[in-house]
């Protein structure tokens, strides 16, 4: 099969990944956008190692994972916080930085 | 006529006193100490001791004058090139190659001073008792007094110019503080301003001169300062010698800064007695009498000392003559004492014995005539208006018998202590010799003639001629406890001068620290030369004036309109409005055009930089619009930006 194929695939998953970063409200939600954007990245660096026969791509998405898993533990604590806090997942409701 | 020339200085340096070689010298430092406790406890321990704060306080200067003594005793039982000690106390502080020591130098010029300050300053202490007994703040007053006794101490016993300065500076301190002490009267809060301020002109002028000391001769130490003066250059020596004589025109109430001196008068009584007129004012000759080899090496400068000295005499006699303020006029009459006594400081060594016997002498009988002038005061209910005293002589006989004393003395009346000194000042002013002799000679008889006038002038007011009293006032004499010290005051002012110059005793003791030369006083010759029988013409001249003036015609109860002369010296010969002209009004101008700068330029360049900060940093706060997502778009353009950089790029 074409690798090729694998890259448009990920640069489809990463544009639906970006437009939901960006239009919805829910931090759940955007939060998971932001997991399919880095999983498309991986799938971009396996396809690229595959096309070139080097291993070197393999091996960052394997940092990729290990770095997302520890931005999940984060991230998801953070808007555990603000929900308890606030009483509300959305976005939009979370701006104390305002100005 | 026995001439001793040389210094002591010069000659060798002073031996240093320990413990064993003399058990009073070695405690010394007590004469200061003594008083500056006294200080402490009063100040620090507040109301509890008001009880006995002034007992306290009136004894602790009685146990500085037995110290006193019993180290003039100690003095007198050396050589006479003994007599001046270098008493090291501990080091002060020390900055590379320069430290100052708190060394004091027991000499009998030093002690003299000493005995004079703690001798007066007890009298005046003892009749504060009395004189205060009313005011709330009479611990405070005492704690002021004790104060100003011991920076006078520091000052006239100080082995360097730094400790000098110290002395100096606390005088000055004391002087402002009991100036101001009924601060709640706004005249007396700003005479005491206005005294600190025109004597920190005067202390600058001390304090540069010992900059030039330290930088060009390398020393402040009297002795190692003194012991370079030969090789220094008379550029130098003239600088120093000027600025010395500022510092002693500011602390001494010589021209030009003599404005302070009559406003000083708004202090209490005592106050006027013992620092405006018997102590403090003559620091200004002590500094020019021990920095005597300094103006000896600078013709010009002792010039300018004999000047204004002459000028300050005339001018306070003048004023003395027109103001209707008894104390004011008595001010008036210190300066004109002072600056005689400055004149015949500025002559050289032929001068040093007759001002500091005359500063001596002054100080009995001016705190006298002080104490007198409070002590009717508080008969007047504090009036202070001599066209309202009047035949207080039958009510106050103490009073008007010690005054009397104090007036016969300052008037210069043959064989009272007045008379010898100041006769010995107009030898002094003559034996110069030359035309300038004649000047300063006639300047001195003049003034003579004016202390004459003025003294008559007060006592004629004041004790003779008919009653001009406020109504409700009721004359009585004074309590004991200040009747005493004007007796004790009015003694020496019959009898000090006589015991002084009889026998050269003060000449012959004052010579090895000063380098004075012993001048005989031949009393005979006294009342034959010309200079003396001009002295007692005028004299009588002056007094007949008075008598005509004031006591044959009955004295007008408001000051008449008076003629140009009156008018300008009861207006103080117009030093206020030159000192405003002068010196306040452009200040007061450079002032405000430099707050103006202040404002429109220095303010305006700091505020508008903060405005500007300000204002761009709210311009870039608008962009943190709080959503999460906004950001999100911010930054994937700007990673399309990036992205298509490189891509355009690669």
């Amino acid at each position: 099969m074409d690798p090729m194929n694998y890259i448009v695939l990920a640069a489809l998953l990463f544009t639906i990944g970006a437009v939901g970063v960006l239009v919805r409200r829910n931090a759940i939600i955007v939060f998971m956008c932001v997991e399919l954007m880095l999983n498309a990245c991986n799938l971009a660096f396996v396809a690229f190692a595959r096309m070139h026969g080097d291993i070197e791509g393999q091996v960052i998405a394997f940092f990729v994972m290990v770095v997302a898993a520890a931005e999940v533990v984060v991230g998801l604590a953070i808007i555990m916080q603000i929900f308890r806090t606030r009483r509300s997942a959305s976005l939009d409701d979370a701006n104390l930085l305002k100005n | 006529m026995a001439v001793v020339t040389h210094h002591a200085y010069l000659a060798a340096e002073p031996a240093v006193a320990t413990a064993a070689d003399s058990p009073v010298l070695s405690f010394a430092w007590l004469l200061f100490a003594l008083p500056l406790a006294g200080a402490a406890i009063l100040l620090l321990g507040g109301r509890r001791t008001d009880k006995w704060g002034h007992l306290l306080g009136t004894l602790l200067p009685v146990a500085s004058f037995v110290l006193a003594a019993l180290i003039l005793f100690d003095l007198l039982g050396r050589a006479g090139d003994a007599r001046s000690v270098s008493v090291p106390v501990y080091e002060w502080f020390t900055v590379g190659g320069f430290s100052a020591g708190v060394d004091l130098l027991v000499d009998p010029l030093s002690i003299s001073f000493a005995l004079l300050i703690t001798f007066v300053g007890s009298l005046i202490h003892v009749y504060s008792i009395g004189y205060m007994a009313e005011d709330p703040g009479r611990r405070r007053f005492f704690a002021y007094l004790n104060l100003f006794v011991a920076a006078m101490l520091v000052l006239v016993l100080a082995d360097n110019f730094v400790l000098l300065f110290l002395g100096w500076e606390g005088v000055g301190l004391a002087s402002y503080l009991l100036i101001g002490f009924w601060q709640y009267k706004p005249s007396a809060a700003t005479a005491a301003k206005k005294a600190f301020l025109i004597n920190r002109v005067g202390d600058l002028g001390l304090l540069v001169a010992m900059m030039i000391m330290f930088a060009v001769l390398g020393a402040v130490s009297f002795s190692e300062v003194f012991a370079a003066v030969p090789g220094a250059s008379d550029g130098i020596l003239l600088a120093i010698g000027l600025l010395l004589l500022l510092g002693a025109c500011g602390k001494s109430a010589q021209l030009p800064l003599q404005a302070w001196l009559l406003d000083a008068m708004e202090g209490p009584t005592p106050v006027s007695a013992l620092i405006h007129a018997a102590t403090m004012v003559t620091a200004g000759v002590y500094l020019i009498v021990r920095a005597g080899p300094i103006f000896e090496g600078a013709p010009v400068a002792q010039t300018a000392v004999v000047t204004v000295g002459a000028a300050t005499m005339l001018a306070g006699g003048i004023i003395a003559s027109a103001k209707d303020d008894i104390k004011k006029s008595l001010a008036g009459s210190t300066m004109s004492q002072i600056g005689m006594m400055v004149l015949a400081a500025g002559l050289g060594p032929v001068g040093y014995v007759a001002a500091i016997a005359h500063l001596i002498t002054h100080g009995f009988f001016k705190a006298g005539l002080f104490l007198g002038a409070g002590s009717v005061m508080h008969a007047m209910n504090e009036g202070v208006d001599m066209r309202r005293y009047g035949g207080l002589a039958a009510k106050m006989p103490i009073t008007f018998a010690t005054f009397g004393v104090g007036y016969l003395a300052i008037i210069g009346v043959p064989l009272l202590s007045g008379w010898w000194t100041k006769e010995s000042i107009i030898s002094a002013t003559f034996g110069v010799g030359g035309t300038a002799g004649l000047v300063l000679g006639s300047a001195v008889i003049l003034g003579a003639l004016l202390t004459a006038f003025y003294m008559s002038r007060m006592v004629f007011m004041t004790f003779l001629g008919k009653p001009r009293w406020e109504e409700g006032v009721h004359p009585h004499e004074s309590p004991a406890s200040m009747t005493v010290p004007m007796v004790l005051l009015a003694i020496g002012s019959l009898a000090l001068g006589a015991f002084l110059m009889l026998g050269d005793r003060f000449a012959t003791f004052l010579a090895p620290a000063t380098g004075a030369e012993v001048h005989h006083f031949d009393v005979a010759h006294a009342f034959t030369a010309p200079y003396g029988i001009a002295a007692l013409v005028v004299l009588v001249l002056g007094v007949a004036a008075a008598w005509a003036i004031y006591l044959r015609k009955p004295v007008a109860e408001t000051a008449p309109k008076g003629n140009l002369v009156t008018v300008a010296a009861s207006r103080e010969l117009y030093g206020n409005e030159i000192n405003e002209g002068l010196v306040m009004r452009p200040g007061q101008v450079l002032t405000k055009a430099l707050a103006v700068i202040e404002d429109k330029v220095i303010d305006a360049a700091v505020h508008g930089l903060g405005a500007g900060v300000r204002d761009s940093s709210s311009g870039l706060g608008r962009a943190q619009t709080g959503f999460a997502r906004s950001y999100a778009l911010t930054m994937l353009f700007g990673a399309v930006i990036v992205a298509a950089t490189l891509a355009v790029r690669l």
